[in-house]
Parts: structure tokens; sequence; C-alpha cells
């Protein structure tokens, strides 16, 4: 029972940690259409900037906002690589994320893996210590859980606001953006701009709670939210009132059960990341059945 | 204002220098007056749909210039020509965003021409103008405001996307063969609102069709392409007195030169 509430905390912590870059991915992959694989650098770049400006003394929450400029900046070239230089929207994001294994590396000074030692973070300081104080181990899923719940209330305020509607229609009908007289490339690059903001973020969570940042952790960050957005939109599609950003965060926490659940049956860490590709087409092939089975009912 | 759209020596070669080679205008000249409803009739490939793409923006012109108001737009991008104008598709999820429901799409619209940044999306003061708008419509859309656009028919979406076009004001109106993809009925009641609209906002229209019917029932003025160029251009007393009979004629008395 101790084990099984302690797995438990893990699968919660991460899904509500990597639930952040699920609701970013959401928004260029469900919102925009766009297949954007930047993310795969973009996430490595929250972890290591948040262990190096936290080991250098900076505020952990100063550093959370830090890195949601920095992810916003990469998405920003992203966005401009496919929407003013026209290079395809998959290698855009090749680029970026190639390049950014080198910015990786300049951000920790060359080091694989970075860090953070009795450095405060948001998870041992502030409110988040105090919570660890209370519930120990269980602080960490709680903060973990309320740094994603603010980001999904701040997220789906946006998602009504004039600049959120048009958003939305720019990845929905890019014409009609035409006819009221905006350029729905803007747009993109403002979505992809969302969307590395957050995915950067929830790289920064992750490292402060784990202090440590690891370069190479970016490698099936793709895979992992498209996952956890499908199967989000497969389990609770049909349910009428619940967001859609609701629902990328709960696909997450899924698949991060599954993981949990695999590696606990005793599969080795050396095949995660083919099992992370194995979920992803199985979510992809059952939503695709799902989606006939629906049509035909009418 | 005598020529208020006007095309000034406009020419448009697709696939240039290739064997694909396909002029579609050389030296094309028109000129427009202000207020007036003008429909446009011409068999496939005769240029059309290009000069609404020409004048929209949606293609660039390789040569001459396009005036509107007389200000040159030549070299406006399409959404920044869209400030002025509103266009209609044939395809009826073209206008509309089917994955937002009816008042969002209308909400939308209705800032055309304003920023938009972190205000509220939909301002629920605008709702009842929304509902006002949409019972003229008679089509029950007033109680289905929440309700996406994609579980409206193709006539209900195509009457929203006119309503949409002309929510703001504009100078000028395009209708690119808006009634073809729509069934009779709903073809003609889109027909009758398209005349409404016009006849209220008082805006100069181009409205291309294939349907010769509406051409000779609607408009004060009509034209026929062929080829790139305008063969036959009727406004005024000729305009009312035509039939779709003569119009038949003429369709024939071009394929005829053309061999077909």
């Amino acid at each position: 029972m101790q084990i099984f509430l302690g797995l438990l905390e893990v699968v919660l912590r991460e899904g509500f940690i990597y639930g952040i870059m699920a609701m970013g991915v959401y928004i260029t992959y469900k919102v925009l259409n766009f297949p954007d694989l930047s993310v795969d650098g973009t996430f490595p770049l929250g972890c290591c900037l948040a262990a190096e400006l936290i080991t250098k003394g900076m505020n952990p929450w100063i550093s959370c906002l830090i890195c949601l400029a920095a992810g916003g900046a990469a998405g920003a070239l992203t966005g401009v690589l496919h929407v003013k230089l026209r290079i395809t929207d998959l290698m855009s994001g090749i680029l970026v994320m190639t390049a950014l294994y080198s910015v990786n590396m300049v951000v920790t000074e060359k080091k694989a893996i970075l860090s953070i030692f009795n450095m405060p973070t948001i998870f041992n300081s502030g409110i988040g210590g105090k919570l660890y104080g209370m519930f120990g181990q269980w602080g960490w899923a709680v903060m973990a859980g309320i740094v994603c719940l603010a980001v999904k209330l701040i997220l789906d305020m946006y998602l009504e606001t004039r600049s959120g509607l048009l958003l939305r229609a720019a990845g929905n009908n890019p014409k009609f953006v035409v006819s009221i007289g905006k350029d729905p490339g803007n747009m993109k690059i403002l979505g992809l701009m969302i969307g590395n903001a957050l995915t950067a973020l929830s790289g920064c969570v992750l490292a402060q709670q784990r202090e440590s940042a690891d370069a190479g952790s970016g490698t099936g960050m793709v895979v992992m939210s498209l996952a956890a957005v499908i199967i989000g939109s497969a389990v609770l599609g049909k349910a009428k009132y619940i967001r859609s950003t609701t629902t990328a965060v709960i696909g997450m926490i899924v698949y991060r059960a599954c993981l949990t659940i695999a590696m606990q049956l005793g599969l080795e860490t050396i095949y995660l990341k083919a099992l992370m590709s194995i979920l992803f087409v199985i979510a992809l092939i059952s939503s695709r059945y799902n989606d006939e089975r629906r049509k035909k009912n009418g | 204002m005598d020529n208020f759209v006007s095309f000034e020596h406009v020419s448009k070669i697709f696939n240039a220098g290739s064997i694909n080679q396909n002029v579609i205008f050389s030296d094309f000249n028109l000129s427009i007056s202000k207020g007036s409803f003008v429909s446009v009739v011409g068999s496939n490939g005769s240029g059309k749909t290009t000069m609404l793409n020409l004048l929209c923006g949606s293609l660039p012109v390789d040569t001459g210039m396009i005036k509107v108001g007389g200000t040159d737009v030549t070299k406006l991008k399409e959404h920044q020509r869209s400030a002025f104008l509103g266009r209609v598709y044939q395809d009826p999820s073209a206008g509309t965003c089917p994955n937002l429901t009816i008042l969002e799409n209308m909400a939308l619209a209705d800032n055309k021409g304003k920023s938009y940044f972190l205000q509220r999306g939909v301002n629920r003061k605008r709702i009842n103008d929304f509902k006002e708008k949409l019972s003229l419509l008679k089509m029950g859309l007033e109680d289905k405001l929440e309700q996406r656009v994609s579980t409206l028919s193709g006539g209900q979406r195509q009457a929203l996307a006119l309503l949409i076009a002309a929510e703001t004001d504009l100078d000028l109106l395009i209708l690119d063969e808006h009634t073809a993809a729509l069934d009779p009925n709903s073809a003609a009641t889109v027909m009758e609102l398209t005349k409404r609209v016009v006849e209220e906002k008082h805006v100069t229209t181009l409205m291309v069709t294939h349907n010769l019917k509406f051409a000779a029932d609607y408009g004060d003025r009509l034209f026929m392409m062929h080829r790139g160029n305008i063969v036959y251009d009727i406004s005024g007393e000729t305009k009312k007195q035509v039939s779709i009979r003569d119009l038949t004629d003429k369709f024939d008395e071009i394929s005829i030169e053309d061999g077909n």
C-alpha cells in the first residue's frame, strides 16, 4: 500500500509537471494544427536554464518567468522559419530543436547534467517548502498541481479573449482570419510562442523538483505530449463540460501511469523510449478507430 | 465616383515560361462605378475567379494596377485589403470557422479592423444585436448561438458567412459563386439575402456566378468574360430587360468560337 501510494504520487506529480507541456502542445497541435518538433529542444532548454539560474542564486519564481520567455523566443524562431521563410512545419521544428542542443550546452557550460545543490526552488522554499513540511513527498505533487492548475486557468482565460479566439480561428480556417483583416501567419507565430513557452516552463519545474537538469532529457517529449493530448481527447472527448486543457493534463497523467506500471512490471529503462513510441501508436490508432465508430453511429 | 474599382492594363500568366504556360489576362481593363451590383458570367477558365483573386490579393498581378476608391491597392496584402472588402466563397465552410460557435464567429468578425488583444472575446452586450441580425435569416439560428458552425447545413453556413462578411462597414462585397454549392431552395434564399444586404448597405458588389437566372435577375450591370476579356457588357435598361435566353444565346456564340 505504501509503495502504491508512493507511486501514485510520482504519477500525479510528473503528470502535472509534464501536463504543462501537454497543454502547450495542445495549442500547437490541436489549436493550430502544427506538428511542432521544437518541443524536444525547448523542454531541456527550460531544464538547463532553470538549473543554471538557480545555481547562480536567481529566485526560483523569476527563473520560471525567464524560462517562459526563453521558450517563447525559441517558439518564435520556429514560427518565423515557417511563416516568413516558408520552411515546412516539420523542418522548422527540427532546425530549432537541433540548434537548441548547442544552446543548451552553452547554458549548462558544457555539462550534460547540472545539479542544483542546496539552493531554494519552488518545491523547497516558500509555499512549496511548507507543503513539503505538511505532507512530505505528497507536498511535491500538490505543488506541481498548483502550478499546473494556475497555468491551465490562465490559458483557459486567454483562449476566451479576442486574441485567443483569433488564435483558434487561425488554426481552424486561416481564410477567415484573412477575411477579418489579420495575418494568420502572425497568429501561428504567437501560438508557437505560447506552446514552447509552456514546454520550457514544464522543463523548468521538473528541474526544480528533481534538483537537477539533463541536457538530453528532450528526446521523446513531442511523442509523449502528442500521445497525452490524443489519449486525453479519446478518454474524455465526449464529456461536454471538460475543457481541452484539462483533457491534455489528464491524458498526461494516464500516460505517465502507463509508463510507471510498465517500469514496475520490470521493464528496463533502456526500453522506455521505445515504449513511449509504442504507446503513441496505440493512442493514435485507437483514437482513429474511435472517430470512425462515432461517425458510423452518426 | 465613376470608376470606384478599376483594373488598369493588368496581366496575369500562370506557369510563365514553362510548357504549361497559361495566359489568363494580357492587358485587362475594367472599371466599376460606386454602388453598382455587377454580375459576372463566363465559362470555366475565362478568368472570372482569377479576376476576384487579383482584386482581393489572393494572387499577385504580373503587371498593371488595381485601384479601389482611387487608391492603388496592387501592393497591399490580402489581409490588408480585407479592411475594406468582404468576400463570400463558393465553399460554405470557407467563410466561417467550423470549430467555433456561431456567437464566437460573429463576435470575431464584429471586431474587424480593431485590435485583437486580451479584451474579452465575446462582448455580451452585442448578443442582442447578433440575435436580431440572425433572426432576419429566418433559419432559427438566433436560438443556436452556442452551437458550433460545423453542425449547420451548407445553406445556413453560407447565409451566416454572408452576414459575417457584411457585419462591419465595407466598400466592396465580393461574391465568388457563393450559391454554387447549395441546393436550389437554399440558393434562392441566400440570393434574396444577398439582395437585401446589398440594398441596405449600398455596397459596391461584384458577383461571379454560373447561374444565368441569378445573373439576369439580380444586379444593375452584367458582363460576360471569355479568355480573359470582357466580351459582353450591359447595364441600365438593357440589363433590366435581358433574359436567360439572351444570355444562353450569347454563351453558345462564344462556345462555337472556341470549338466546343
